[in-house]
């Protein structure tokens, strides 16, 4: 009848979250560990009477403090002392994984060996001596398949016992680091001792083997606790890692390096065996990855895995966005019907229906783009993307991987941003991360499609399609020579470096897919029901109020009523061309007032008072109401251009009237329009995407990126505007 | 025996041990912590389309890496 925390750890590519998974099915809970954006994952249940919280930690090759994922791990480890560690193995790659798992036993935190993927031992003809493994380990051993749930139960009822049985006891393991670590070490271990040096926590001769390691955390740690000790301590290591550069041409961390695996391999030598002694049997994986990275074929089959991608997501993903788009409809004419006219139905209808059903209207293609995402992710291939592409991306500061985000946001015009930016979790490298969550927005997505559609067919009747082309390409070179920027500037710093694991391919599971597919989309859902209904609510205040005076309104009701009475008068006998003729000049007055209201509100205000400095990119004050309202997502562009030429409601499928409009004002020149397009192309992301940046990276991210993203917008669309005038 | 070359200049399908890996800091932790240590047994098996990354098999395991980074790496190759 007890409480017990039991960590999960283990390698990337591993089979630890399908452990998880297996182990705690739907009881799951998502957030993040506090400070940083890695992700935490906890399940509660019980066995026999006993609860036990379970937590997943980072898949991670080490417990250095070199990355947030693995200072996170160990942290848990020696912060929050679970009772037990299950370090989740691919027994198929024994060797390396037990790196990770011999440094959890120098902590000494009672550890029990998940043999996972013992299925891929068994076909590749590998033999794995558990036993031999436990007995020589000093740790319980159990063997499972994952994928299957074989094992899982027993793995975890080991760790239980494990737990009540060393109740919260630590036994380190002690490695030995040769000649000449070892006097240091033990030198190191008696002063660590003497002065209760960090020891409530943690060993003291793992303490020394961090110094050693040069280990920031530690040795930060260790000088708020007592800086006279760290100093000594860092004294020792300067000196021998003098001695052991001049003597052995190593430093003491490769050292350290050198003997783990020593250690690890005079214990595996005789856990694994190769009955099967065929060394150069090619596994089906080494075949695949002969055409899957084939120096033609493979970068071909990739474009036509991405374009498959693509064509599901936005195809088979537009039908259930059509249902969900007829649902918020549906709910804002019915609150149309119920409501009376006034500010109540405008802000249930425009701010809180339109703005949430907005936004929730993307869950499917989030769904389906994760779906595949997760699939491609489990079966191995992202990383061959990585691979095959890491050279190019790398010349702008990126990494391979950054493709995926790119084509999803709009990379092939159509995308959207929203499940890009969330595509970029796929990315360990956390520069390179954030300089694509930055630019990833640049592409054209679905919603700017209509925006750039109304102004070619305005202004480049001719050579539309030529300059939509020319859009697309645009964009990729701007994120991309953007991205550069950044990786020398704000973000600037050596790449990551690329030491990656190709993993064998794999068949994904239907279960593992769906559980990664429901927590990103959940994830998403939950957002528009707090911050983006407030943020909608905003922009639908600002697009508001302040309302038109009484008397406008009365002027504007004045007006119109001589004419309905002239309608009433006509009763049922008047002609139907006079009559569509009156109403028509009802509509207009209505038109006009819209127009007028809009400019009155404080979106129209700003929209005004910004026009003296907008006009150096020729944009009027009805292009700056109608890019304010495109923070709320892009399309609302057209139909505020529309509102703003009082045209009252632009269909954005048939945008021909407004097209028109632009072409006759005086004032918006083929310079604005090629400005406009620049603008609208590079300035703030919606604020939905805004959202999903800072989810993905933290609020000053996102806010660095409106602001940069809108500066730079500005200014090339101001030169644009200033050479194409000089020229048209 | 004075045939040790650079990593980057190994070629694909051939057998090399590993002599010394000279980085520092986080590059030289990585590459450790993945099994990259002196007296390892790899086989290139691949180079990217573009002749970088390059894919290495060491210890049962599949292993990428730039040749910027492989340029710390020396290897002598091994004879069949």
């Amino acid at each position: 009848m007890g409480q017990y925390t039991i960590g999960i750890a283990g390698n990337p590519n591993c089979g630890k979250t399908t452990t998880f998974n297996a182990l705690t099915g739907a009881r799951q809970h998502v957030a993040n560990w506090p400070g940083v954006t890695v992700e935490k994952k906890t399940g509660t249940m019980k066995l026999g009477t006993d609860s036990l919280e379970i937590v997943d930690l980072p898949g991670t090759y080490s417990l250095t403090a070199y990355t947030q994922e693995e200072l996170v791990a160990r942290n848990f480890l020696v912060e929050e002392r679970p009772e037990a560690v299950i370090d989740v193995v691919n027994a198929d790659a024994l060797e390396r994984n037990l790196y990770l798992a011999v440094q959890i036993m120098e902590l000494g935190v009672p550890l029990v060996l998940g043999l996972n993927m013992m299925d891929e031992v068994r076909t590749s003809g590998k033999k794995i001596d558990s036993k031999k493994l436990a007995e020589l380990s000093g740790c319980r051993v159990v063997e499972t398949i994952a994928r299957d749930s074989k094992g899982t139960d027993a793995l975890l009822e080991e760790a239980l016992a494990l737990a009540k049985e060393k109740k919260g006891l630590w036994s380190p393991l002690n490695i030995s680091y040769g000649p000449d670590l070892n006097p240091v070490l033990d030198e190191m271990e008696k002063l660590i001792e003497a002065e209760q040096f960090l020891t409530d926590k943690v060993p003291a001769r793992w303490v020394g083997i961090k110094y050693l390691e040069k280990d920031k955390d530690v040795i930060d740690k260790g000088h708020l606790a007592n800086s006279k000790i760290s100093i000594q301590l860092e004294e020792i290591a300067v000196k021998i890692a003098k001695h052991t550069q001049m003597t052995l041409k190593a430093s003491p961390d490769a050292l350290i390096a050198d003997y783990r695996y020593g250690f690890i391999a005079g214990m595996i030598k005789d856990v694994v065996s190769y009955p099967v002694l065929d060394a150069d049997r090619i596994s089906r994986s080494d075949k695949m990855d002969k055409v899957l990275t084939h120096t033609f074929l493979g970068p071909l089959i990739m474009l036509g895995i991405i374009y498959v991608i693509y064509q599901i997501t936005f195809t088979v993903g537009e039908i259930p966005m059509g249902w969900l788009e007829s649902l918020f409809g549906w709910l804002g004419d019915t609150a149309t019907n119920a409501l009376p006219d006034g500010l109540l139905r405008s802000l249930i209808v425009s701010g809180i229906i339109d703005g949430v059903g907005g936004v929730l209207g993307f869950v499917p293609l989030i769904m389906f783009m994760f779906l595949m995402i997760s699939a491609l992710e489990d079966s191995g291939y992202i990383a061959r993307m990585a691979y095959m592409l890491d050279r190019v991306f790398k010349i702008f500061g990126l990494h391979g991987t950054s493709v995926l985000p790119f084509i999803v946001s709009g990379g092939i015009a159509g995308g959207c941003a929203v499940p890009g930016v969330m595509a970029t979790r796929t990315l360990r490298s956390p520069n390179e991360k954030l300089a694509t969550i930055f630019v990833a927005p640049y592409m054209t997505c679905g919603a700017k499609v209509p925006v750039f559609l109304m102004l070619c067919s305005a202004f480049f009747p001719e050579n539309a399609p030529t300059i939509m082309l020319l859009i697309t390409l645009g964009a990729w070179a701007m994120a991309l020579i953007v991205a550069r920027v950044l990786r020398s500037t704000i973000i600037k710093g050596a790449a990551t470096p690329f030491v990656m694991e190709l993993p064998p391919y794999r068949m994904p599971t239907l279960r593992g897919v769906l559980i990664h597919t429901w927590e990103r989309t959940w994830e998403y859902a939950k957002k528009a029901g707090t911050i983006i209904l407030g943020i909608s609510i905003l922009i639908w205040a600002m697009m508001t109020f302040p309302q038109l005076p009484e008397e406008r309104v009365a002027s504007y009701e004045a007006q119109r009523a001589p004419i309905t009475e002239q309608i009433e008068a006509l009763g049922e006998g008047g002609s139907e061309e006079v009559l569509a003729a009156l109403e028509d000049k009802i509509a207009d007055i209505d038109n006009t007032e819209s127009e007028e209201a809009i400019r009155n509100t404080l979106a129209g205000s700003i929209g005004t008072a910004m026009e003296p400095v907008s006009l150096l990119a020729g944009f009027n004050w009805r292009t700056n109401i109608a890019l304010t309202g495109g923070f709320a997502a892009k399309e609302v562009i057209v139909s505020t251009l529309g509102t703003a030429y009082s045209m009252g409601e632009v269909d954005t499928e048939d945008t021909d009237p407004l097209s028109e409009k632009l072409v006759a004002d005086p004032m918006f020149t083929t310079a604005s329009a090629i400005a406009l397009i620049i603008f609208t192309m590079l300035y703030a992301p919606c604020f939905v995407t805004v959202v999903a940046m800072a989810r993905e990276s933290s609020w000053t991210w996102a806010a660095y990126s409106v602001v940069g993203s809108t500066g730079l917008a500005f200014v090339l669309s101001v030169a644009a505007y200033q050479i194409a005038s000089a020229f048209i | 025996m004075n045939n040790s070359i650079c990593l980057r200049n190994a070629k694909v399908n051939q057998k090399l041990k590993i002599l010394t890996v000279n980085a520092e800091g986080e590059l030289g932790r990585r590459i450790r912590d993945m099994g990259l240590i002196p007296g390892t047994e790899v086989h290139v098996i691949g180079k990217a389309p573009l002749k970088d990354p390059v894919a290495l098999r060491l210890r049962d395991f599949t292993l990428t890496l730039r040749n910027s980074e492989a340029d710390n790496i020396t290897v002598t190759p091994q004879e069949d």
